[in-house]
């Protein structure tokens, strides 16, 4: 009996560690600045480049800053829900134009609609850098005191919107600063 | 004259296809440390080749980062604290010992252990096994057998 229960068991612990394998994206790395506070920058918007915004500017505030770029396809894909989350003005939408062209990126947002509150530009990539940032589109939820709360790698979806973007907004609203 | 154009062009197009790119040193300490931590660390993008390996445009970004570190004297460990605080140790290709790696370290040496011991352990169970079976009537059938293949 034993001779069939051993290896029956063992096939049991394979396929379980298999099936959890299966739901693991390893895309997604965890991020090393969640409830750490957001980089600083201080950079150029996008429609008036010589006025520049510092994360300072957002103190007190419930930001999210949203990475994106006129080039990348999962950003259109996820630009909907984005206008939509807009609608609701519950917190500030930063969006981190990531190496793109000012022009492409100002087309791009006259033609889909602009849910951003404001754009900067990071033409090198150096924004980017600091925050970790190593796919676009991503989406970093920063909290009254100036603390990565939350981030989302790839396209928001409306489900991720519903479950869990906007429960936390919720929470950070209320929250002290 | 035409052949010798067309082995140029040959040539010329292939020194733009390797996009090689130019890196300017103060001195070969700092291209070593350059060099060595371009194959250390992980292209997040492209998660099994490294940022020298890699074509894509973070790990283009990511050398410029490290070379313009470099030149400003900061050492390998100041280059790595950096990028660890932004990537996480997912960045480096040799991921740091530590208890959330444990695993990771020692699994395979767990894994020799385990099959160490079943080896052990079955060949042990074999050898009593072969001398237990036999019982002294079959010996004696054996025997018996032997001989009769020998007449034969």
């Amino acid at each position: 009996m034993l001779k069939y229960i051993v290896p029956f068991i063992l096939f049991i612990i394979l396929a379980v560690l298999l099936a959890v394998g299966l739901t693991l994206k390893p895309g997604d790395i965890p991020s090393p600045f969640i409830n750490k506070p957001a980089p600083a920058f201080f950079a150029p918007k996008l429609d008036a480049p010589d006025v520049k915004l510092a994360t300072v500017d957002l103190k007190g505030k419930v930001w999210l800053l949203n990475v994106w770029a006129s080039w990348c396809a999962s950003c259109r894909a996820e630009h909907p829900v984005l206008n939509q989350l807009a609608q609701q003005k519950l917190a500030v939408i930063v969006g981190l134009n990531y190496k793109d062209d000012p022009d492409d990126a100002k087309n791009w947002l006259a033609r889909l609609g602009n849910p951003y509150t404001v754009s900067i530009m990071d033409r090198e990539g150096r924004i980017g850098i600091d925050w970790g940032v190593y796919g676009v589109p991503e989406t970093f939820v920063v909290d009254k005191k100036g603390i990565i709360r939350h981030k989302h790698t790839g396209p928001v979806t409306s489900e991720d919107v519903q479950k869990t973007l906007l429960p936390l907004i919720a929470q950070l609203l209320v929250e002290n600063s | 004259m035409k052949y010798f154009a067309a082995v140029y062009l040959l040539f010329a197009s292939l020194a733009v296809l390797a996009g090689v790119e130019y890196r300017e040193f103060a001195n070969p300490r700092q291209q070593e440390i350059y060099e060595t931590l371009i194959k250390e660390l992980r292209c997040l993008v492209c998660q099994n080749q490294t940022i020298a390996d890699s074509n894509a445009d973070l790990a283009a970004d990511l050398r410029r980062q490290v070379h313009e570190m470099v030149q400003q004297g900061k050492s390998k460990e100041d280059i790595i604290r950096f990028l660890t605080d932004r990537y996480g140790d997912f960045v480096l290709y040799n991921p740091p010992f530590k208890p959330l790696t444990l695993l990771l370290w020692l699994g395979p040496l767990l894994f020799l252990s385990i099959g160490l011991i079943s080896v052990f352990v079955i060949i042990r169970r074999k050898k009593t096994q072969a001398v237990a079976v036999l019982s002294a009537e079959q010996h004696e059938k054996i025997r018996s057998l032997l001989e009769e293949g020998d007449q034969s």
